[in-house]
């Protein structure tokens, strides 16, 4: 009933063919990025801003990185962590060798070095197919990450091992660094997710997104049609890891604030690919929904006994949010395989047909 | 040149020189390898039972040692006397937990996702890891704890051998280690060649439809491996805690596993071995004398790419089985 689209004729081709054709999903649209660009600012505390909606851009633009590959492609990868930390740290060099270049620019620039890499480490996924290529990307992660500690060019040589964000500005506001206001920080964050969110549609939506999926799917088939195998693997290796560079490179510049190596380890790699295990593979709307229940839940689970009115140890909390994160993992994998972006299909489903049930 | 005659040629150059050095190496890689192989062991049965990835073996190891160092403790609390009566009896009782978390695991986590790509059932076991890592830390704490080795009448000390010109120093324990891991995969090999049961285990890796139409009952089946798995949980995890503490950051050691079963296949117990013993020894050697041309540390990825290697020029492992795709 809310849902319908009796009524909404299409006169051309493209009308048809259009990503959102229903007038409703258009209007959702438009109204989410009306919260998220004026309301939440306005609204949000600086806890909130900084500790919740920063990192779920974020992790949301890494999902989406990885969703491409894994979900899209069919590759699986658990390289994810140090494809972050290589835009990371690509960014650490070009703002500090180039310190008057627009640092959002310089942001999205290093997710070129982070698709070198993941080009590289992509190599062998002709020859290597499921799960075998997990452990291809599973030694790029360890690599990477014994790369970030043992070479002290990407650090600028300093003692300590970790990387501070310098003070960056553009139109004479602090983007970057500890002077920085965090609905600043977060709307340049906002602004570049909602780009690459954009191009990622295109490209989903588009012949080199279908080729994906076909490999997906099955690719002796793909191949058999036409479909040049090496060249769409290698592709999908080079968008994902450009996505997830530039993630990277956010996370140190526009959350953290500093970062050190053991910041792009092997549980950043997990922890992307559980949000997008429960997202939903294949979907952009599953890496946001992914990023928010494996983001939000802990704070949820941390802030609940306050909330009931309980105290316990601030240690049993934690083993109990382990607990519970794992046992709600199985449960989700049990009730929906394909994820809360299935969810959301079905409760679509619903709405068009409410209020009969099918 | 010069770098071409240092990686070449200058690292055999001194593993010829200090011949006993070359075989404390070696004898450390072996060891390592051995503990590889015995965690990648319990990978293979349940991947060769259910096809299903246990992510979780790493924190089942560590809950296993846990649980028999803790039992111990309890019942010494109570008075139970002497020393290895309490021991084996804590051994007992730890085979019992795991049997229960078998059971538990069957019921709850496998049985509703029958038939499920491999990949959810992969994602499960992660979500099983990160449970059974709070649980136990609930129960247990965080700090690290001892392993009952000598109550468990493992031998300690060192044999050393004058050979090759040098010394070389032998744990004890670790040749006990050794010589479990052998009598464990002999016995397991025979269970599956020969066993009804084991017959029944390889019909369900084949094919969960299949088995149960033949009248193989799915869940007594998974009970089983995975009380098997659980077995082999529990002598890794005494053999990895006489070597070191027992801690909660052992389970990444699950990780370490991976290059072992690529390299002997998933499917394969003599495989896993093998594999374990390769990674081990071609990891020391690689760290030892390898290591310091590029820097050190390099042991953390060195099997990976080892297995990479091997990847490329047969991607189903030394052991395993063809992969055949149709269209």
């Amino acid at each position: 009933m809310l849902y319908r689209e009796c009524g909404q004729y299409k006169t051309s081709y493209e009308a048809d063919q259009a990503v959102f054709p229903i007038l409703q999903d258009r209007i959702g649209i438009a109204t989410i990025l009306v919260v998220a660009f004026i309301i939440l600012p306005l609204t949000a505390s600086n806890f909130v801003i900084s500790s919740v909606l920063i990192p779920l851009l974020v992790f949301s633009l890494a999902a989406i990185g990885l969703n491409i590959l894994t979900g899209y492609t069919g590759l699986i990868s658990l390289g994810t962590g140090g494809f972050m930390g290589v835009g990371a740290y690509a960014c650490y060099k070009l703002t500090t060798a180039w310190p008057d270049v627009n640092v959002v620019v310089l942001i999205v620039s290093s997710g070129v070095f982070s698709a070198a890499i993941g080009v590289l480490f992509g190599l062998p996924s002709l020859r290597i197919k499921g799960f075998y290529l997990a452990v291809a990307t599973l030694a790029a992660q360890f690599f990477l990450s014994w790369c970030f500690i043992r070479i002290a060019w990407l650090y600028n040589n300093n003692v300590s091992g970790a990387i501070e964000v310098p003070t960056r500005s553009m139109f004479g506001v602090a983007i970057t660094g500890p002077t920085a206001d965090p609905v600043t920080r977060y709307l340049v964050t906002l602004v570049i997710v909602v780009a690459m969110t954009w191009v990622a549609s295109n490209l989903i939506h588009g012949r080199i997104g279908r080729m994906w999926m076909a490999v997906r799917d099955m690719d002796i088939a793909a191949e058999l049609i036409g479909i040049e195998l090496y060249q769409t693997k290698l592709l999908a290796f080079a968008v994902s890891s450009f996505y997830c560079g530039v993630a990277g490179a956010l996370m140190v510049f526009l959350w953290l604030g500093a970062a050190e190596a053991d910041s792009f380890n092997i549980d950043q790699s997990f922890l992307v690919l559980f949000m997008v295990i429960i997202g939903g593979l294949g979907s952009l709307i599953g890496s946001f929904l992914g990023a928010a229940f494996i983001w939000g839940l802990p704070i949820m689970l941390r802030a609940a006994p306050a909330f009931f009115g309980l105290s316990i140890h601030a240690a049993t909390v934690e083993h109990l949010q382990f607990m519970i994160v794992g046992a709600l993992i199985i449960f989700f994998l049990i009730v929906e395989p394909h994820g809360l972006a299935r969810l959301w299909q079905i409760g679509k489903q619903k709405l068009r047909v409410w209020p009969f049930p099918y | 040149m010069e770098i071409l005659y240092k990686i070449l040629i200058d690292p055999f150059v001194q593993m010829v020189a200090a011949p006993d050095l070359l075989a404390q190496v070696v004898w450390e890689g072996l060891v390592g390898g051995v503990l590889y192989a015995l965690i990648a062991l319990g990978f293979v049965l349940i991947f060769k039972a259910s096809g299903v990835f246990n992510f979780a073996q790493g924190i089942m190891v560590v809950f296993a040692a846990m649980t028999l160092v803790g039992v111990y403790e309890i019942l010494r609390g109570f008075g139970v006397y002497p020393t290895d009566l309490a021991a084996y009896l804590a051994l007992a009782l730890t085979f019992c937990v795991m049997l229960v978390l078998a059971v538990a695991v069957e019921r709850l986590v496998l049985r509703p996702l029958v038939n499920q790509p491999d990949i959810i059932l992969f994602m499960a076991t992660f979500g099983l890891t990160y449970f059974l890592i709070g649980f136990g830390e609930l129960l247990f704490g965080g700090n690290p704890k001892v392993m009952i080795a000598e109550q468990l009448h493992l031998p300690r000390g060192a044999i050393e051998l004058k050979i090759l010109g040098g010394f070389v120093s032998l744990q004890k324990v670790d040749i006990a280690a050794a010589v479990v891991a052998s009598i464990m995969v002999i016995m397991l090999a025979v269970f599956f060649q020969s066993t009804r049961i084991g017959r029944a285990l390889r019909a369900v890796a084949d094919s969960h439809k299949a088995a149960l139409s033949v009248g193989i009952s799915l869940e007594q089946i998974w009970v089983i491996v995975w009380f098997a798995a659980g077995v082999v949980a529990v002598i890794t995890g005494i053999m990895w805690g006489a070597r070191s503490q027992v801690e909660f950051s052992l389970q990444v050691i699950a990780l370490k596993a991976l290059p072992v079963l690529i390299l002997g296949g998933f499917t394969s117990i003599p495989g896993a071995v093998v594999g374990g013993v390769v990674i081990g020894v071609g990891e020391k050697l690689g760290e030892f004398y390898w290591g310091p041309l590029i820097g050190s540390g390099i042991e953390s990825w060195l099997a990976y790419v080892i297995a990479l290697l091997f990847l490329l020029f047969r991607p189903q492992g030394l052991f395993g089985e063809k992969i055949i795709e149709r269209v």
